[in-house]
């Protein structure tokens, strides 16, 4: 594995690209779509905790993991500006297209990685500084230098970067790991691997021209249909399983349940159809769905617990 | 060859444009980020913080 970059002579040299980007360009590399979901995931884990702060320390918190996975996503785009470029879904982001220059990308990816970490553990705790660190360093290191593209299991075990959040939502507040915590963890490691591999499905003449072994070119579409339909059959229950513990409410139980079948019902059809447009569009169908799915089981849960429904109507 | 020094580049009007953004983009977060501290700070030291110490 090397980390060292041939493109980092970049670094030193003034190009033009440094001077043309605006704030919205630079907001860009945060992934805000990505963020978004880290906001949620992460403010779910907060209000499991076993444990309260104050609303200014609790949004603080959210802020600097929000921050932090913002800053992985930057120095996603930088180590990655290469393969970008040549796939039509990236090669538009702000480093490729040539309006932020990569040493540029860089630089503020580590200096909001390093803003992020210390503020956490300044105005949370240690261990949740610690664990947003690491999860920066698993996003960047292990996932986007390493095994990205190296291996067809990338995003599985990547997946656990983004799995994070929650557990780092809950140290935040409780100073601990609680397993409702891991729980959801659990959750957004099993609904990785559907989520990226319906869309690779579609887009994997993009991954395979920019040498990316994604699950479909890697080991063809047959078995990544194969995988899908097991990680959504491992997903369904597993989403229902915070109400099931007593973590959630009927509430969440009944959305759980409803948007779990949706889903096994979409990668039934992303397995059975396996060639023409019908294929691409159940594999879209079922990308899209794993969003939507994502935002209900944790909508679902911070209105029940953050709103107090949860105890109020002895849910 | 010698790099170009960052005086000897000339920006065009947009270029100074998003610089100016950029800094006022900045100006803003850092100003934010002041605010934030401080009412953390008296949220975690309490307003016990302005008492005179006896």
């Amino acid at each position: 594995m090397s980390l060292v970059r041939e493109e980092s002579s970049t670094l030193g040299a003034a190009s033009p690209a440094e001077y043309a980007a605006g704030p919205e360009e630079f907001f860009s590399l945060l992934k805000p779509r990505v963020m978004s979901l880290v906001v949620l995931t992460a403010l779910a884990g907060m209000l499991v905790a076993p444990a309260s702060v104050h609303p200014v320390v609790g949004f603080a918190a959210l802020l600097a993991i929000s921050i932090g996975a913002g800053a992985a996503g930057a120095l996603n785009m930088w180590w990655d500006c290469d393969i970008d470029a040549l796939m039509a879904r990236t090669r538009l982001r702000a480093v490729p297209s040539g309006l932020i220059a990569p040493g540029e990308a860089l630089y503020f990816g580590l200096t909001l990685s390093l803003l992020a970490v210390l503020t956490l553990a300044t105005v949370a705790n240690f261990l949740a500084g610690a664990l947003l660190a690491f999860t920066i360093f698993f996003y960047v290191v292990i996932y986007t230098m390493w095994l990205k593209r190296l291996t067809p299991q990338n995003i599985v075990i990547g997946g656990a970067a983004g799995a994070l959040p929650p557990v780092v939502g809950c140290a935040a507040v409780s100073g601990s790991v609680s397993l409702d915590s891991l729980l959801l963890f659990a959750i957004i490691f099993m609904w990785t691997p559907p989520h990226f591999w319906a869309l690779a499905l579609v887009k994997s003449r993009d991954y395979e021209r920019a040498g990316v072994p994604m699950m479909p070119n890697a080991k063809g579409p047959s078995r990544t249909r194969l995988e899908i339909l097991i990680y959504s059959l491992l997903l369904a229950p597993l989403g229902v399983a915070p109400w099931l513990t007593g973590m959630a409410g009927r509430l969440y139980g009944a959305a759980s349940i409803v948007s779990g079948a949706m889903l096994l019902a979409l990668a039934v059809q992303v397995y059975r159809n396996r060639d023409g447009s019908d294929a691409n569009k159940a594999a879209m169908r079922l990308f899209w769905f794993t969003i939507l799915y994502l935002f209900v089981l944790f909508g679902f849960l911070v209105v029940e617990r953050g709103f107090g429904l949860f105890e109020r109507w002895g849910l | 060859m010698d790099q170009p020094r960052r005086s000897d580049i000339a920006l065009t009007e947009g270029q100074l444009r998003n610089r100016r953004r950029r800094n006022l983009a900045i100006g803003l977060a850092v100003g934010f980020v002041a605010i934030l501290f401080y009412v953390i700070t008296i949220v975690k030291v309490g307003p016990g913080v302005f008492q005179p110490m006896r």
